[in-house]
């Protein structure tokens, strides 16, 4: 293993590429590797080595278990290798040249020429990947005493299963398979060749048209990102608007920065066939009633995932699965087989990478510790890092309305916010909903440029049960943008101080 | 404003209202009642502008700008039009299931533009059938023949059908590829909808439909103004054209302590608040010139529109205080708010006219302007013609706010009454 920074030699930027790729392989799938000679019985086996595995073996490792962990590809899984990091490394130079094309917004000059080199963006990328997987590479998870497989596991029975033909007795196991893209059955599209999250980094020159089909947050997330790199883009949704879970509001506004970065948008629209014809692919659309056809260099697909299941012979161990939901678990997330848990994408609604981790540890609690802990208990956030980015947590005002539960919402546009103002950020809202006449925070959503980083503190509240009002004594340093969780808590406390008064008046509500 | 008088506000609204009214006279056809969607060249009839020509009517008799028998006449044209058209669902028919196309032919009354089968915009034109029956009461053979057409043409909507399987209604149909729907979620103008489709004894949607509908809804704390949520200002408007929200209530209003009405004042208010921190910085901004909503504005493509440097959205449903927000206002939107916050309104309608008279020039109102799009020539940039919907809401709103004519139309008719109760309204006239 080659355990030297690799950003420090970097002087010859396809060398210093090629070593990065190289130290990452030496970190998450070392080619000499050895399997380890098999424990009698492990206390605990965890399948897949992506986060939730990773989180799973060195949290039961960590208490003095047993783990054997076993990884049919990469360890980092989906998130490390093709997944969250990449893709916010991506992200990251796009915006960078967004902020040039717009540096006037910022009172500075738009530089004359801004030349887009791809290959350099996807080259720090890579970087990127190398230095994480530092972390977790299968000589420090065997340091950390986690015996490391590589290979198909399938189960051999109860207590049992197999990897590359050695046999892992274990006392209990944990599925952490993750998921793969859901592709979608277009005629022609496999024919035509496509990227997903899986191969979408390991381009190193930018299509000059791009369709992405799919406006959940990986197409969006992606489609944004490729547009600012200058390719002429289309995204195509079926629905009528982006992020169909998200409110309104905030998927709106995610159309209208898609089409200030130029980004063509085809919503209520179709891919319904697709042809290659001189290495150009001849995409069919239907909206409704209207055909068209578009012409373009690559086509990305973010229509979803699909849980792992596959070739682990479930069946043989008596566990419950479907091809949709994954492993079908319990709300302690033990599956059919008391044995046998499974945590984060083989099995969550949720495939979130934070998720994973948290399900991770839960499942190793119950597995192992006579824990008693509910996935239901989690309070669990999301974001999609887009720009602006869109933060969730908590209920939606209408699944609140659903459950006749009355609720109020504080509003904060951002342009409210005198840090977003400064920043010239002001597009996006903070709004924070509350169970109606109290400040117990029921759910909040943040459509902001850091979305992601303020979204927490309400993540906090909801988890500790701090009322709204308590985050308006709190102080919030001036100026940050987070200041708009304190201007929603100011006006709930205004709200509540007004409606006292009335009531201490008699007059009626308004 | 002080030294305005009453009376000189009644002449201003007397003004607008007829040169509203008078949108109607000009660009409807007599052969068939139909009505243009706008003054330009070739447009086809919005069925959504002629329910509000067929509202508009009853004003104008009573205001003395046309005479019963002239009113009678080209309502009875609509109404047989439509009794007679071809209902089919083909390409080119006229409607289909008791609805019709957004667009139609002026001549032929087909459908044009492969428009879709709309039903909010049906709703709008049979609450101006219903106006008109409550209207023409009187014990003739003409006026009994278009009660009788206005109810035919209500009781043959099947409500059902357009909730095709689902819990709301679906927002349109093609006959080329079936029901479509966008999305929308919310508070909206479709209160008139559901209500008119709850009051049908013909064809009832489903018993849960307005719970299902206001299950969308967003109570929010904005600006320190608590309002059930829609950005653009129309959609507080147009339901109220016809149905008078004072003082009655569903369940949310209940719960909220609010009405309908109540809310819509708010929603000016969010609108000056709005304004008043104009993010965008745009020209002509202030809590005495504001109306973002739904109206025509400048596009990318019209000329001396490109050197603006910033994005620009046509015809849009322009809102607050998420937008789109271009810089184009309405002033339109400002009056049809009138009887909702008189006070702010009638300020807000002599500033605007003050500064920008090219947007309402006689008096009537184009559907947008944008006081920071300039041309070479200094004038800056105002829709050109005009928009039937704008003026019938202007007019409608305007009437109700003197007289509450239309509202007390509305309030004796039985459907909407039923349609109103079984969507758990309570309280005050009902």
């Amino acid at each position: 293993m080659n355990a030297t920074p690799m950003r420090q030699q970097r002087g010859d930027g396809i060398l210093a590429d090629e070593a990065a790729e190289r130290e990452r392989m030496d970190n998450v799938r070392p080619v000499d590797w050895l399997n380890p000679l098999p424990a009698q019985q492990y206390d605990l086996v965890v399948i897949g080595a992506g986060t939730t595995g990773l989180v799973a073996a060195r949290t039961a490792a960590a208490k003095g278990a047993k783990v054997a962990l076993i990884e049919r590809h990469l360890l980092g899984g989906t998130c490390l290798n093709i997944g969250c990091v990449p893709s916010k490394a991506i992200i990251r130079t796009s915006r960078v040249y967004a902020e040039m094309h717009h540096a006037d917004q910022y009172g500075a000059l738009v530089p004359p020429r801004i030349p887009v080199d791809f290959a350099l963006a996807m080259r720090r990328v890579r970087d990127i990947r190398a230095r994480i997987s530092r972390a977790d590479s299968a000589q420090r998870l065997t340091a950390a005493g986690v015996d490391v497989f590589f290979g198909q596991a399938a189960f051999a029975g109860v207590d049992a299963l197999t990897v590359e033909g050695t046999t892992l007795r274990f006392k209990r196991a944990v599925i952490a398979t993750g998921a793969r893209p859901d592709l979608p059955s277009i005629p022609g599209l496999a024919e035509a060749g496509f990227l997903t999250n899986e191969n979408a980094f390991d381009v190193s020159e930018a299509p000059r048209r791009l369709l992405v089909i799919g406006g959940g947050p990986l197409g969006c997330e992606m489609a944004q990102a490729f547009g600012r790199f200058g390719v002429r883009t289309i995204i195509v949704q079926k629905q009528p608007l982006f992020l169909p879970r998200e409110e309104r509001d905030a998927a709106q506004i995610l159309s209208e920065a898609f089409m200030r970065d130029g980004i063509e948008v085809r919503l209520n629209t179709r891919v319904v066939n697709v042809r290659t014809e001189g290495g150009q692919k001849i995409v069919d659309l239907v909206s409704d009633d209207y055909a068209s056809t578009v012409t373009v260099d690559a086509i990305l697909t973010g229509t979803g995932r699909v849980p792992n299941i596959d070739g682990l012979a479930l069946e043989a161990a008596g566990i419950e699965y479907d091809t949709h939901r994954g492993v079908h678990v319990d709300d302690f997330l033990r599956t059919r087989n008391r044995r046998v848990y499974a945590a984060g994408d083989a099995c969550l609604a949720h495939k979130f990478n934070d998720t994973a981790d948290a399900s991770a540890r839960i499942a190793v609690q119950n597995a192992l510790f006579r824990g008693h802990q509910r996935l239901s208990a989690l309070t669990i956030p999301w974001c999609t890092y887009t720009d602006p980015e869109i933060a969730h947590v908590g209920l939606y005002v209408r699944q609140a309305r659903e459950r006749d539960l009355p609720v109020d919402t504080f509003t904060i546009p951002m342009h409210d916010v005198d840090r977003a103002i400064a920043d010239d950020e002001e597009v996006g809202f903070v709004k924070i909903t509350v169970k109606e006449r109290t400040d117990r925070i029921l759910g909040a959503t943040i459509v902001a440029r850091h979305a992601g980083e303020m979204i927490s503190e309400v993540t906090l509240a909801i988890a500790a049960r701090i009322g709204l009002r308590t985050l308006a004594r709190v102080i919030h340093p001036y100026p940050t943008q987070a200041e708009a969780i304190k201007k929603a808590a100011d006006a709930c406390t205004r709200a509540g101080a007004r409606s006292r008064v009335r009531q201490l008046a008699g007059r009626p509500e308004r | 404003m002080a030294h305005v008088t009453p009376g000189e506000d009644d002449a201003l609204l007397d003004g607008i209202e007829r040169a509203a009214f008078d949108y109607f006279r000009q660009t409807v056809n007599p052969a068939n009642g139909l009505v243009a969607d706008t003054t330009r060249n070739h447009w086809p009839c919005s069925i959504a502008v002629v329910g509000f020509a067929l509202s508009v009517y009853p004003v104008a008799v009573e205001r003395g700008w046309v005479a019963r028998d002239e009113a009678l006449e080209s309502s009875l044209a609509a109404l047989r039009f439509f009794r007679d058209s071809d209902q089919g669902g083909r390409r080119d028919s006229t409607g289909y299931k008791g609805f019709y196309y957004h667009f139609l032919d002026m001549r032929s009354g087909k459908r044009m533009w492969r428009s879709e089968l709309s039903m909010i915009d049906t709703a709008l034109l049979i609450a101006g059938a219903l106006t008109a029956r409550m209207y023409f009461d009187a014990e003739t053979a003409q006026e009994a023949e278009l009660r009788e057409i206005a109810d035919e043409l209500y009781r043959r909507i099947d409500w059902r059908w357009s909730q095709h399987g689902g819990k709301t209604i679906m927002q349109g149909w093609k006959p080329e590829s079936g029901f479509l729907h966008y999305g929308w979620e919310g508070y909206s103008e479709s209160i008139i909808l559901y209500v008119l489709a709850l009051g049908s004894p013909t064809h009832p949607p489903g018993p849960d439909i307005y719970k299902a509908w206001t299950a969308t809804y967003q109570w929010e704390n904005l600006y320190d103004i608590d309002f059930l949520y829609g950005g653009p200002l129309f959609m507080h408007q147009f339901s109220h054209a016809w149905i008078d929200f004072r003082g009655i209530r569903d369940r949310f209003m209940r719960d909220k302590r609010s009405d309908y009405f109540e809310n819509s004042r708010r929603a000016v208010l969010v609108q000056r608040e709005y304004v008043r921190r104009n993010p965008h910085e745009f020209i002509g901004y202030d809590e005495e010139c504001w109306g973002l909503t739904a109206c025509d504005g400048p596009s990318a493509g019209d000329p001396d529109t490109i050197k603006a440097g910033r994005r620009l959205f046509g015809y849009a449903a322009r809102g607050v205080p998420f937008g789109p927000d271009d810089g184009t206002l309405a002033g339109w939107a400002a009056v049809a708010s009138l009887p909702f916050a008189p006070e702010i309104v009638l300020t807000t309608m002599r500033t605007m006219a003050r500064r920008y008279p090219e947007m309402c020039p006689d008096h009537r109102y184009a559907s947008g302007f944008n006081p920071g799009l300039v041309d070479g020539d200094g004038k800056f940039w105002v829709s050109p013609g005009h928009y039937g919907l704008d003026q019938g809401i202007v007019a409608m709103m305007i009437e109700n706010h003197r007289t509450q004519l239309i509202w007390r139309l509305m309030r004796n008719c039985a459907y909407i009454v039923t349609g109103l109760r079984r969507a758990g309204f309570t309280g005050g006239w009902l």
